[in-house]
């Protein structure tokens, strides 16, 4: 029999039975729908994900002290002092790939204004960092190239903190005068809003100020935290942080062959990171989905047993009348098959609903097309491995039994 | 007679079965010839082996031994999907419940042996189910589906899928066992009008009656022929149809 004649008797088998159809690809719709939208959501959250962190900066590189840590081990704390002056200095001066560049030290702790108080992290960094982080000032000025060579008390805040301190996100601070860990700060200038980042931190709870203040007056350490840089592009990002290993690996004396005692990362590999722990998570939530499709396809295997025994004499009468094992076990494999892609088809479309959904509520979700595609595919597959032992069963009957089957 | 082409030959054809430990023979020996063109009549006991008789006859069944020649192919040593083809090309059978698939229409339910002959394009299919359906008397009813008709036309219906591939013998198994004495008449005459036409049937059946109106008649009776006579005086089933008394309204 040919393609055509089977797919007509098929579809005629499946339309004369449309509630039992309906009720055993459900299993298939359901299955479906949830893998598209667990694939939605994963591919929606990478996607937020790899914006936010794009906003982290231009091009950003970071330069952290310590090697890449292997399997948990301790590192010696001297490790962690790895990164002073002399190394922000010569890649100042010598590395061509950046365009901007920052020392960092951090310190958390209260800052005070009057009778309130809040709690927030401290960040010392030259002025060009606000250039490296795309942020801009809303009120008053960032602080100078001369604020940093005197150590000057002076900071920018984060609107969160005016708020906290001031009561209302929009006063104007600047000139006031805060407090944290007891040295006054004279307010210079405020950032323009940032919000929440994807992983839920305030990125307006900030307090930023010349790092030389920070280091004597806060931390009163002489090394630093980490250095932030922009390359030139995001296609010269290797190129500088090769570039950067040089010029570090020579100021450090360390030999051929030794391992670094620092790390730098672009923000490609930290969106690589990001995305693989997604990818991570999706992947045990689409092999949960999955299972229900497991389920379905056995769901649909009893379906078409059944329809076979129910059909026996049919199968009988075509067989008396020429069809061979082979036109039989087709006919009932490309049934099932049907039975599973309508299924499928409605799962998309069930699926795409949802992640419509799941946006409206607040996950980012995107439905990627190679899914929807697999979905087909795997439906198409589901079809035909639970479809085969059925079809078996109906391609060996003894025709000669089957049409005396009452 | 004997000039004429040997459609079916059995050469002693024997069918044992193994039932657990005992072995049953339902046929133990059978041999005979049917010629193109003759109307035969296979009758018998039930436990006769007239049933297994029949599925030798329509190759559904292969002897355990002896051999079955259908028109000039040996069936004896045929594997399954070849004896499908062979049914495909050479059989038309009509049943006693006339099989019909459900839900589908005169036309589509004609139309199913040739699906499963590539040499045919749907074309030409419907026009040979359509002449088929016309044979039968049944051209106006070409779109009516099989729960839409009565079981006269339904048997029709049946003797058309039996006739569209143009098969070397019509088998009929008790094909007038569900119908009432007019209807029965009414597609016995249109069996007389088939063999008229030159065809070959095998009609099996438990009714002595109907042998009246075959050319030739077997008896069956434990597995071996009993009786093997031809029907010097057939009678006319359309003038038995039409001695039937008027049907009250």
């Amino acid at each position: 029999m040919n393609f055509t004649n089977l797919l007509k008797v098929a579809i005629t088998a499946i339309m004369s039975n449309k509630s039992r159809t309906l009720l055993s690809t459900l299993g298939i719709i359901i299955g479906v729908a949830a893998v598209i939208t667990m694939m939605a959501i994963g591919e929606g959250s990478k996607e937020s994900i790899r914006k936010d962190l794009s906003k982290m900066g231009v091009n950003l590189l970071t330069i952290r002290p310590g090697g890449e840590m292997r399997g948990g081990v301790r590192l010696d704390p001297s490790a962690m002092q790895t990164l002073k002056m002399a190394d922000y200095e010569a890649i100042q001066q010598e590395a061509k790939l950046i365009t901007h560049i920052s020392p960092e030290v951090t310190a958390a702790g209260q800052v005070i204004y009057g009778a309130k108080n809040t709690n927030t992290t401290v960040y010392g960094e030259s002025p060009e960092y606000l250039d490296i982080k795309l942020w801009d000032i809303k009120d008053g000025y960032c602080f100078t190239e001369e604020d940093v060579n005197k150590g000057s008390k002076v900071c920018i805040v984060g609107t969160t903190v005016v708020e906290e301190l001031f009561g209302d996100k929009n006063f104007d601070a600047v000139g006031k005068t805060i407090r944290f860990k007891s040295i006054p700060f004279r307010i210079v200038g405020i950032l323009k809003s940032k919000g929440y980042n994807s992983w839920g931190m305030d990125q307006d709870n900030v307090m930023i100020a010349p790092y030389t203040t920070v280091m004597k007056r806060i931390a009163a350490q002489t090394y630093f935290s980490s250095i932030v840089m922009s390359a030139l592009s995001e296609d010269l990002s290797d190129a500088a942080i090769e570039e950067i290993n040089g010029i570090l690996r020579r100021n450090h004396k360390i030999k051929e062959g030794d391992d670094d005692d620092f790390t730098i990362r672009s923000q490609q590999e930290w969106m690589e990171t990001m995305s693989s722990t997604m990818t991570t998570l999706q992947t045990v939530l689409v092999v949960a989905a999955a299972f229900s499709l497991l389920v379905a396809g056995i769901g649909i295997m009893n379906i078409m047993l059944v329809s076979v025994t129910e059909r026996t004499k049919e199968i009988g009468l075509r067989m008396s009348v020429g069809a061979r094992g082979i036109d039989i076990s087709r006919q009932f494999l490309l049934e099932s098959i049907m039975i599973s892609l309508s299924g499928g088809v409605i799962g998309v479309g069930l699926g795409y609903l949802l992640s419509g959904g799941a946006n409206l509520i607040g996950f980012p979700a995107t439905v990627p097309l190679w899914s929807v595609l697999v979905s087909f595919g795997v439906c198409a597959l589901i079809g035909l491995m639970f479809g085969y032992i059925p079809a078996h069963k109906a391609a060996t009957m003894d025709p000669i039994e089957a049409l005396r089957y009452e | 007679m004997d000039n004429k082409k040997v459609v079916i030959e059995l050469q002693d054809v024997r069918r044992e079965f193994h039932v657990g430990s005992e072995v049953v023979k339902a046929l133990r020996g059978v041999s005979f010839k049917i010629h193109e063109g003759e109307f035969v009549t296979i009758m018998g006991t039930s436990g006769s082996g007239k049933s297994t008789l029949l599925n030798q006859l329509g190759c559904l069944d292969t002897p355990t031994s002896g051999e079955y020649i259908l028109d000039g192919v040996p069936v004896r040593k045929m594997r399954r999907r070849e004896r499908a083809v062979l049914r495909n090309r050479k059989i038309g059978f009509i049943f006693q419940n006339y099989n019909l698939l459900a839900k589908t229409t005169a036309v589509e339910n004609v139309e199913l042996p040739l699906m499963y002959n590539s040499a045919y394009s749907a074309k030409q299919r419907r026009e040979a189910a359509v002449k088929a359906l016309q044979a039968v008397g049944l051209g106006d009813r070409l779109e009516h589906k099989s729960n839409q008709m009565s079981g006269g036309q339904m048997q029709r219906v049946a003797i058309a899928r039996a006739l569209v591939n143009n098969p070397a013998v019509i088998l009929a198994d008790e094909a007038t066992g569900n119908l009432d004495t007019r209807t029965s008449y009414e597609i016995l005459v249109l069996f007389q009008e088939l063999h008229r036409q030159g065809r070959t049937i095998i009609f099996v059946t438990h009714n002595p009656e109907i042998a009246q109106y075959s050319s030739r008649n077997i008896v069956l009776r434990d597995g071996k022929i009993r009786e093997d006579v031809e029907n010097k005086n057939i009678l006319n089933a359309a003038e038995a149809l039409a001695a039937l008394p008027k049907q009250e309204d």
